[in-house]
């Protein structure tokens, strides 16, 4: 990734305009030809650096007012095959290996899983509970209560 | 409250924005072979209107910022009297871009993204000094999500 690169990801973290051409409005703000932003940003998505381009939902306003936090301990030897599976759930928009912070923290697989109740979203934790049964030491599920912040990856201080 | 348009763009939009010249032209194009009939000025209106309406937080790239630079997620137990005084020395910082009051004991959950992995550390530490409590880190290790956007109307 070089200096062009960061630029861009700067110039694009927040949104594309809505115009009819939004990639050479940007290109003109930075002072580049359209056809080389596409280039640079279709390369960062090939090499996983732009994850996807597209509509970024706001689950709460579209009525998924119930958010899970769902977090497991599992044993490490089985974190790879159980996190591809848990992955794979329609209803798991995130799903992570982090560290356990012992001992307050025992957990090593997150997974959000997203309902528009509470309800629904506890349903969908029994669904993984029984897919993760034997290797499941305990889990915990952290209802979002408010959202205090959300905006897109800052690069750099604006 | 919303509109089969509307529908249609947060299904099959979250993904795949076509990386052309004129995208909500070619968006309308798309949804045209699919029953619609609509133009490149009905897809920005409706998006812009998703926008305002607060539905949608943005249309362009979602980056991942482990492969931009470095990023975690941490969490504080807040004692209840000073969670509005904490929220907003953390809100603070332009690095954090989620913050949550979750249900738990540990009852604030941020995430924390910058150019480098020095960068998040020095915020973490700036923000256990400034509001006096320790902070929990936990960086990702591995990401297991096959990311297909999130099925709204499945």
């Amino acid at each position: 990734m070089d200096e062009l690169d960061r630029k861009i990801i700067t110039a694009t973290q927040s949104g594309l305009p809505l115009v009819k051409e939004p990639y050479q409005a940007i290109a003109q703000q930075l002072n580049i030809e359209a056809d080389l932003l596409k280039q640079r940003m279709k390369k960062m998505l090939e090499s996983g650096q732009i994850r996807r381009i597209g509509a970024v939902p706001n689950h709460y306003k579209l009525g998924y007012k119930a958010n899970a936090m769902s977090v497991w301990d599992v044993p490490d030897e089985l974190i790879t095959e159980l996190g591809n599976q848990l992955g794979a759930l329609s209803f798991v928009s995130h799903c992570y290996e982090r560290p356990r912070f012992l001992p307050k923290w025992p957990y090593n697989l997150f997974a959000m899983i997203h309902g528009k109740s509470k309800q629904e979203v506890s349903e969908k934790v029994q669904q993984v509970v029984i897919l993760l049964g034997d290797h499941c030491a305990g889990y915990e599920l952290l209802y979002s209560k408010q959202i205090l912040k959300k905006t897109g990856l800052r690069l750099k201080q604006v | 409250m919303l509109t089969e348009l509307e529908k249609q763009l947060l299904n099959d939009y979250q993904q795949g924005m076509p990386l052309v010249s004129e995208p909500y032209s070619e968006i309308a194009r798309e949804l045209n072979q699919k029953g619609f009939s609509v133009s490149e000025n009905d897809i920005i209106n409706s998006l812009s209107s998703l926008k305002e309406r607060g539905m949608v937080s943005r249309v362009g790239p979602v980056f991942k910022p482990q492969k931009v630079g470095g990023s975690t997620l941490a969490a504080i137990a807040v004692p209840d009297e000073r969670m509005e005084e904490v929220a907003q020395i953390v809100n603070h910082f332009s690095q954090v871009n989620h913050n949550y009051k979750r249900e738990h004991h540990l009852n604030l959950w941020f995430v924390v993204t910058a150019g480098s992995q020095e960068e998040v550390e020095q915020v973490l530490k700036d923000i256990e000094q400034q509001t006096g409590l320790s902070v929990m880190n936990l960086p990702m290790e591995q990401d297991y999500h096959i990311d297909l956007g999130f099925p709204l109307w499945c």
